[in-house]
């Protein structure tokens, strides 16, 4: 139990009395929120954002890698991709729910979904656009198809992949928001049930811990796009 | 009776009473039709027009600061790392959650909804701007010194006009993409297409088909507005288009960046 003088804060303090020590739900059901519900909910929040992503990266980088390496599928690849930001998020949770169903996998696949055209996109275009002359260089000494793929290309492809993966990590913890519509009670629960947790403070609270998870997972992945991006491109940056 | 209901069981009533087609609805069929010709009037047309409103205050909008924004850093280099850093926390900040963390300052309604959209809009846009000016060729612009212009001149009549095929992708993306997140918008109070779409509606198949269609439609029209916009606007630049057709140049915008 923490102590402090949060009345100052208003509805801010209100919202963190929710995260922190729980509060007297509004419709006297007992005490809400606390630190054990917080990770609950956080945690299927992660658990629900990391299967989506996950799989989208499994579908999206082999096939972008593939098409990429043969410099074909530009009229797909790109399409793609920019039909995917006209993607409602809510439409296509709403899309799911009312025709396939609720849960955690239906809500996951929705995700999934979402995730797939930012990490096709710049998979392909990060493949594509690998200097020639060090592909050509990879072939003279030998390499294989494959080997060139997987041991030039993609990694100096790394830092424009994983800013297509970022896009998608930090869309899908927001859209993961939402998936109390379908069911699977992620941080959402505090902003979509206002019968449970009141509808300024429990919003609120949500809205504070949906908002640093994306902030973290977000710094977090700049970070591994940093460790990934070979030290040759990051000299060529810096004489840039 | 609060602004937003979980249970999802069944349909509501609403869509029942004095409503053609009652048999298409009582199954929930995949498209009722003649339930859309009767109801597409009352139920549709205002909470689009509202989505179209959201969506274009808040790109001018954004487009404004941002352009300011770019004004402002164009010779002063070192403004645009924390200008990408405080636009990059506010495209980080997921929609939704900026609406409720705005609550207890502006209240709900449409000017939350608007305030959010136009701070996720920022990032988009300005860091096209940037990326416009940064590309034009050095020998435009000696060209340009050269004729005895005035950085102001430059400016406005050779760096901004070179930059306009970045500029108005960023808008392309910032547009759609805030079509897409303005579904969002109800939860702050704000409309849209997204009202129609809460509580029970949300199981209701042919309503949430009818709403997917007008969202992805408007991003659509958008889109190619944008587009005849940016191709009247460069007539000059004709000589990539081989080469981009062949996959070997893409505009910045068909990359996705992050914060």
């Amino acid at each position: 139990m923490i102590d402090l003088p949060l009345a100052f804060l208003g509805p801010f303090g209100d919202a963190f009395e929710l995260i922190f020590n729980g509060v007297e739900s509004p419709l006297a059901r007992g005490e809400v929120g606390g630190l054990s519900e917080v990770g609950e909910f956080t945690l299927t929040h992660i658990e629900l954002s990391a299967a989506a992503l996950s799989t989208a990266l499994l579908l999206a980088v082999p096939l972008a890698v593939w098409l990429g390496h043969r410099g074909q599928g530009v009229g797909f690849a790109v399409p793609a991709g920019n039909a995917g930001r006209a993607l409602p998020e809510l439409v296509l949770i709403a899309i799911m729910v009312a025709f396939i169903g609720t849960g955690f996998l239906n809500v996951g696949i929705a995700l999934m979904i979402l995730a797939i055209p930012p990490i096709l996109t710049n998979t392909y275009v990060g493949i594509s656009q690998v200097d020639r002359t060090a592909v050509e260089a990879a072939r003279g000494m030998g390499m294989s198809e494959a080997a060139i793929a997987l041991r030039v290309e993609l990694p100096l492809a790394a830092p424009t992949i994983m800013a297509g993966v970022r896009t998608s990590a930090v869309n899908v913890i927001a859209t993961a928001t939402i998936a109390p519509l379908g069911s699977v009670e992620t941080l959402g629960t505090f902003i979509l049930s206002p019968n449970v947790y009141g509808d300024t403070t429990g919003p609120l609270a949500g809205a504070i811990l949906v908002a640093l998870l994306a902030v973290i997972v977000e710094l977090g992945l700049a970070a591994v796009q940093w460790a990934v991006t070979p030290k040759g491109l990051k000299l060529q940056r810096a004489a840039a | 009776m609060t602004w937003f209901e979980l249970p999802l069981a069944q349909l509501d009533e609403s869509f029942f009473r004095d409503r053609s087609d009652s048999d298409c609805i009582a199954d929930n069929g995949a498209f009722c039709v003649q339930w859309v010709v009767d109801n597409f009037g009352d139920r549709y047309v205002t909470p689009l027009l509202e989505h179209l409103v959201l969506v274009a205050v808040s790109v001018v909008l954004g487009f404004l600061i941002a352009f300011g924004m770019s004004l402002l850093s164009h010779r002063r280099r070192w403004l645009v790392p924390p200008f990408i850093g405080v636009t990059g926390v506010l495209y980080t900040i997921p929609s939704l959650a900026f609406f409720f963390l705005l609550l207890p300052i502006t209240g709900r309604g449409t000017d939350t909804a608007i305030i959010a959209l136009t701070a996720y809009n920022l990032q988009i846009i300005y860091r096209n701007i940037v990326a416009g000016l940064a590309n034009v060729p050095a020998e435009a612009k000696d060209a340009g010194r050269g004729m005895g212009m005035t950085d102001r001149q430059l400016l406005w009549r050779v760096e901004l006009p070179l930059s306009v095929p970045e500029i108005v992708a960023g808008l392309r993306i910032a547009t759609v993409s805030t079509v897409a997140i303005a579904t969002l918008a109800v939860f702050a109070g704000g409309g849209g297409l997204g009202e129609q779409l809460v509580g029970s509606n949300l199981t209701f198949k042919t309503n949430v088909l009818v709403v997917a269609v007008l969202a992805i439609g408007m991003a659509i029209v958008f889109d190619l507005l944008l587009l005849a916009a940016q191709r009247r606007l460069t007539r000059w630049q004709r000589r990539d288009a081989p080469a981009r057709r062949r996959g070997l140049i893409f505009r910045r915008g068909e990359v996705w960046s992050p914060g």
